[in-house]
């Protein structure tokens, strides 16, 4: 607000803070680069000190242009929302998608034509499989929720973010980790920890990111004007402190040296694997899930303009389902070296999990009661209800998988491959889908360009994913039969490679799939673009833009 | 007042909202790894079973580097075609010294976990500058980089202190003498193998990429290879015992 008595402008300890924070990391990192062991360590220095003498030009050059007094929380009594980050995750995100999906359509094609490997380190399946994983994961699906988590926490409190330079600091630091983690895996700098993969370094500065992350995020909690805590909310708490928890649980490991990349993890063997899979399940539970139901219990009512069916529920569903699924990890080691009695409790726990899984579901298609007929006019929330439906199908697949002798056949094969993606492409991709649909408008208040080219982006990637799951169903559950198979006279029917070679048909039928949902993927894109970009804004600012409450 | 009005005190304020969802994620967590820590079938030694050698250690890393473990699991289940189809399933003193450990999820290609010594030292080698060359329906890349590039070992004794620190039984020589192990390792009867073979039992000291001019990653690769599994002597145990 113009001030009478303009006062003297000056750099708030933040801004000079952080300023000579990035300076300081600047120096470090490059005399890491000028020492490191390998070439590509002294890269990924460089990178980090090219970022942080950026970082401290932008903060000088924020504070030469930004008015003395620090941007108002209230304009006339209304909240003065900072979407700013918001809408730089978003078009992340959107990026980041399409880079994944793309990387998943290479190395599917690579496991069908192996010759695409091309002989090159950089490309072969080992180190692009991480980073399609890394890419629709953390990049993708990361971007997501840091971009609803800042717009839902802000409209459901009625508050303008917390922090000045800290939402920036996460959604810039946040896609910078993804970078240096992304070049990494090209380079082979790798801890191989499934789903973990960065090394000591990037680990350290993502947990710097994350905790600002959740300071950010509470911080405006605190600010709210509502006395109560949006449903929504507490989910993306649970997914922000329990993923800060795993992440340094399963990261814990000692680098040779500064100058050298590698580094070891402080667990060995099968503590380290028991360590491994409580990160690795609950990566699923609290980043694929807890994250993505927070988008649920704000984008669905909001879009079909309907409550949440039951608040009860949501309780339930809520306390439930995270302290259910800390305890699933186990079913990943099923007759392993894994004690019986570890592997017993993971098996029983994942099915309990059915049960909240299941009303969390509920919660969120009953949503619908009294307008199921948007299903038929609304691609945008048709494609979310999928989402939802999609879920229920990988949660009762799951703990089905999760049976010790139904994991003994599928274990190691293509079916679990397919249930990741029945619940990565129909779930969390759908819901990321809808949640951006609905977001891209509100955000640069403009109407979505075509409705008509959503329901073709929902059919031609449903096509798509359907042919993927039935594929890896079918390779897997065959692969499987074909391991444990006996001639009559009581020898193993079929050598190893053969049964490699029966994969090869399921293998071009998945890369198909895939390609379909790339496409769907890019209609979007397409789509996303005319909106931001037409020239006519929305219906006036504020109807489309009210809380959900 | 009911449950459902209590639960508002978490509702209307954030901090015992964050406390809350801490102590009910610990539970499971605390229940399923704290006892691996000091419960006998997790923590008890198996003959035979000793840290990896400087060459072994550096096979390893590339082993790592490249995501072998996204198609390879080293980790055979006790059932019956797997122990018939790869040999005794696997033990968990076997991999005590495995960080991280490299069980892996997904086999497309098959388990690794006992691969030592199956194959000659000249198969692997074409194995990994074209995997299709000795097994045509191969969907593996090739690997022809690793028998070109130096192995780069300057920095090896800082990654046996480090596993040191960490509870891995190296010894002040094992450690001063890293560099020279590798060495000695991959050479074809170097005049040290018998002194280094007394500080690592059983080991496998040859060239092992056909090149004996050059220490090559091929050669870390396949000596870690060449070990997998042959450390414990099963001939002493049943492996029908405990099959499922």
């Amino acid at each position: 607000m113009a001030n009478a008595l303009a006062p003297q402008k000056t750099m708030t300890l933040g801004e000079g803070g952080l300023a000579l924070a990035f300076a300081a990391l600047a120096f470090l990192a490059i005399v890491i680069a000028a020492k490191a062991y390998t070439p590509g360590y002294a890269f990924h220095a460089y990178l980090f000190t090219a970022a942080s003498i950026a970082a401290v030009f932008a903060i000088i050059n924020r504070y030469y242009e930004r008015p003395a007094e620090p941007a108002p929380l209230t304009i006339d009594g209304k909240p003065n929302y900072s979407m700013g980050p918001v809408k730089f995750s978003t078009v992340a995100a959107v990026f980041w998608g399409i880079a994944g999906f793309t990387v998943g359509l290479y190395i599917a094609c690579e496991l069908a034509f192996p010759f695409l490997n091309l002989d090159l380190p950089w490309i072969s399946f080992g180190r692009l499989r991480p980073l399609h994983t890394s890419a629709v994961i953390f990049a993708f699906g990361g971007n997501v929720l840091i971009a609803t988590s800042f717009y839902v926490v802000q409209r459901t409190c009625r508050a303008r973010l917390a922090g000045d330079l800290a939402p920036w600091f996460v959604v810039l630091g946040y896609n910078f980790f993804i970078v240096i983690a992304g070049t990494g895996y090209l380079l082979g700098i790798t801890q191989s920890k499934e789903y973990a993969e960065p090394e000591w370094y990037s680990d350290l500065f993502l947990t710097v990111v994350w905790v600002v992350y959740f300071l950010v995020f509470l911080g405006t909690i605190m600010r709210r004007k509502e006395p109560h805590i949006y449903v929504a909310n507490w989910f993306y708490l649970a997914f922000i402190v329990t993923i800060a928890v795993l992440h340094i649980g399963n990261n814990a490991a000692i680098p040779v040296s500064l100058f050298s990349s590698k580094s070891y993890i402080v667990w060995a063997g099968v503590q380290d694997a028991m360590v491994q899979w409580w990160y690795g399940h609950n990566a699923v539970g609290f980043f694929l899930t807890a994250g993505f139901l927070a988008i649920m219990y704000y984008f669905i009512p909001k879009r079909a303009d309907r409550p949440v069916y039951s608040y009860r529920l949501s309780i339930i569903h809520f306390w439930a389902l995270i302290f259910l699924y800390i305890w699933a990890g186990p079913h990943h080691l099923h007759y392993t070296a894994l004690p019986d009695w570890a592997q017993t409790l993971g098996m029983t726990f994942s099915i309990m999990l059915w049960m909240p899984s299941w009303g969390g579901m509920i919660n969120g298609i009953m949503t619908l009661s009294g307008a199921w007929d948007k299903l038929r006019t609304d691609p945008v929330l048709r494609m979310m209800v999928v989402s939802v439906a999609f879920y229920g199908m990988s949660t009762f697949e799951g703990p089905m998988m999760s049976v010790k002798i139904v994991n003994s056949l599928s274990h190691y094969t293509d079916w679990t491959i397919g249930h990741v993606h029945s619940g990565a492409l129909g779930w969390v991709a759908y819901i990321s889908f809808g949640a951006v649909y609905c977001l891209v408008p509100w955000l640069w208040n403009r109407r979505l360009y075509s409705l008509k080219l959503v329901n073709w982006h929902f059919w031609i990637s449903t096509i798509g994913i359907v042919l993927y799951i039935t594929a890896m169903w079918v390779s897997g559950i065959l692969q499987g039969l074909m391991w444990r198979a006996y001639t009559g006279l009581g020898f193993l029917e079929y050598s190893f490679v053969e049964t490699v070679e029966a994969m090869h048909p399921f293998y071009v039928i998945r890369a198909l799939g895939g390609a379909l949902f790339l496409a769907g993927a890019l209609i979007m894109v397409w789509n996303l673009w005319k909106t931001v970009n037409s020239a006519e804004s929305a219906e006036p600012a504020g109807i489309a833009l009210a809380p959900a409450e | 007042m009911s449950l459902w009005q209590k639960h508002a005190i978490l509702e209307k304020n954030s901090i015992y909202l964050v406390i809350g969802i801490l102590i009910v994620i610990a539970i499971g967590g605390l229940v399923e790894i704290v006892p691996l820590f000091y419960l006998k079938n997790t923590i008890e030694k198996v003959d035979g079973v000793r840290p990896y050698t400087p060459l072994e250690l550096a096979g390893r890393n590339i082993y790592v580097r490249e995501g072998c473990y996204l198609c390879h699991s080293q980790m055979i289940r006790p059932l019956r075609d797997e122990v018939e189809r790869y040999g005794h399933y696997s033990l968990a003193a076997e991999s005590m010294y495995d960080r991280p450990f490299q069980w892996g999820s997904k086999r497309t290609g098959p388990d690794l976990a006992r691969i030592g010594g199956k194959y000659s030292d000249a198969w692997h080698r074409d194995h990994l500058r074209d995997p299709r060359s000795v097994v045509p329906g191969s969907v593996m890349p090739d690997y022809s980089w690793l028998e070109k590039n130096d192995l780069d070992y300057s920095h090896i004794d800082g990654d046996l202190k480090v596993q040191a620190a960490l509870g891995v039984p190296y010894t002040k020589q094992d450690i001063a003498d890293a560099e020279q192990d590798v060495v000695t390792q991959a050479t074809q009867d170097s005049p040290n193998t018998a002194a280094f073979a007394k500080r690592y039992p059983k080991v496998n000291a040859r060239d092992f990429d056909g090149n004996p001019t050059q220490i090559t990653e091929a050669d870390a690769l396949i000596a870690y290879l060449q070990m997998l599994g042959t450390e414990v002597n099963f001939k002493l145990y049943s492996d029908q015992a405990n099959i499922r």
